[in-house]
């Protein structure tokens, strides 16, 4: 059977579903609410906006029926110690109706507050917590801003670049005091960082060995 | 039998020292049994086989361990052969099997537990993150050991330990009792 597709005019090519998403989300909201936008790895709709519209964007990405992002699937933040504004804060969005995703990006530092989304999805709180926790950032509005994975009494926000690795104190159990008491660490051996190159000087590569030494990952 | 005999055990002379008591006890039963310590002797033994035939864990699965943990009370490896049964309650158990990773929030509610539980208690300890700290030892929120917080009897390593091994340990944890084992109030 000939193949008759060859015959036919050219179809334009369609733009991917993420990307029609992308494009309709941006042509939705106002301007100057969005910094900056992308296709993350080509796939994935991603939007940066202003820390203060971030709660007008959400709530639009969840009542809009074309849109229909019923369900707050992560919060979380990420800290860029170079940057002024350090922190990310990332909301993944998941829409079952329609079967697509979105993230939503914004950026603070450590004193400005960013509008709770609590009122949203309820869901948030739990993310909410996890992101003051780890970060330190705060959320105006969340009433209930307490730690949730750190220890009780945690001093610092762990997940931060300049939060030393191994923290501050160390449990043990005191036998006189008989209970769990809290001290400064003191570590037997300090933390290692191994590189697995070979330290002899010379012959790096052995012969038939050339492809390997190509994808080996080179001192900084 | 004399007290230094090769096959005197070491737990013989600490359960019942010579005297109006021991006397007591050797009289009352025969007067043929007047080698001291007999009668103590296999009364340890009788004891330390109830202990070790029946040695009911505390189940403390902390983290990915508990799995193998769990495969061991399963009927592949079925720990009830050895009359080993979880139990929920502290109040209840013998042994705690610490699976996983301790952290320093866990901490006070493990050393709680473990002072719930009756004497004799032991403690195994399972898995790397549970015998140093492990993969997370230079964690800020990780115990680096659980020796730390409770003292510990067998160590199993393993990153997880195979169910084998659990049972291997829990094999050790017999001997040990049977070895070291008194009836002596701590």
């Amino acid at each position: 059977m000939a193949d008759l597709s060859e015959n036919l005019p050219a179809e334009p090519a369609r733009p991917s579903p993420q990307q029609a998403l992308l494009s309709a989300v941006l042509a939705t909201l106002p301007d100057g609410v969005v910094i900056d936008s992308s296709l993350a790895r080509g796939a994935e709709p991603e939007i940066r906006v202003r820390r203060g519209a971030v709660h007008a964007v959400l709530q639009l990405l969840r009542d809009k029926p074309e849109f229909a992002f019923e369900q707050c699937m992560d919060i979380c933040g990420v800290d860029w110690p170079q940057r002024a504004e350090r922190f990310d804060v990332v909301y993944n969005l998941l829409s079952l109706t329609h079967n697509h995703r979105i993230r939503v990006i914004t950026m603070t530092d450590a004193v400005q507050a960013i509008p709770t989304v609590s009122d949203l999805w309820p869901s948030a709180t739990w993310w909410e917590r996890e992101a003051w926790d780890m970060y330190g950032v705060v959320f105006e509005g969340q009433t209930d801003l307490r730690r949730i994975l750190t220890d009780y009494g945690f001093q610092g926000h762990p997940l931060r670049k300049d939060f030393p690795l191994t923290g501050y104190v160390e449990v043990r159990y005191d036998p006189e005091r008989q209970a769990v008491v809290y001290e400064p660490v003191k570590l037997q051996q300090d933390f290692r960082n191994f590189d697995f190159l070979s330290p002899w000087e010379g012959m790096t590569t052995l012969p038939g060995d050339e492809k390997v030494h190509l994808n080996r990952i080179t001192r900084e | 039998m004399s007290s230094t005999s090769s096959n005197d055990l070491a737990w013989n002379k600490q359960a019942l020292q010579p005297g109006p008591e021991q006397d007591a006890v050797v009289k009352g039963v025969t007067e043929e049994m007047e080698d001291k310590g007999f009668i103590v002797a296999n009364l340890d033994k009788v004891v330390n086989w109830a202990r070790t035939g029946s040695l009911w864990p505390m189940t403390f699965g902390l983290a990915c361990c508990a799995v193998p943990m769990i495969h061991a009370y399963m009927p592949r490896y079925d720990l009830d052969r050895f009359g080993v049964i979880p139990r929920g309650s502290p109040r209840q158990s013998d042994v705690m099997i610490v699976a996983g990773t301790l952290t320093n929030k866990m901490a006070p509610a493990l050393r709680k537990v473990y002072d719930q539980m009756a004497e004799p208690r032991y403690v195994i300890s399972m898995g790397s993150c549970a015998n140093g700290g492990g993969y997370y030892h230079y964690s800020y929120s990780v115990v680096r050991g659980c020796d730390r917080i409770v003292p510990v009897d067998v160590y199993v390593p393993g990153c997880p330990p195979t169910a084998e091994a659990l049972v291997y340990g829990i094999l050790q944890l017999q001997k040990k009792i049977r070895r070291t084992g008194s009836i002596l109030r701590g």
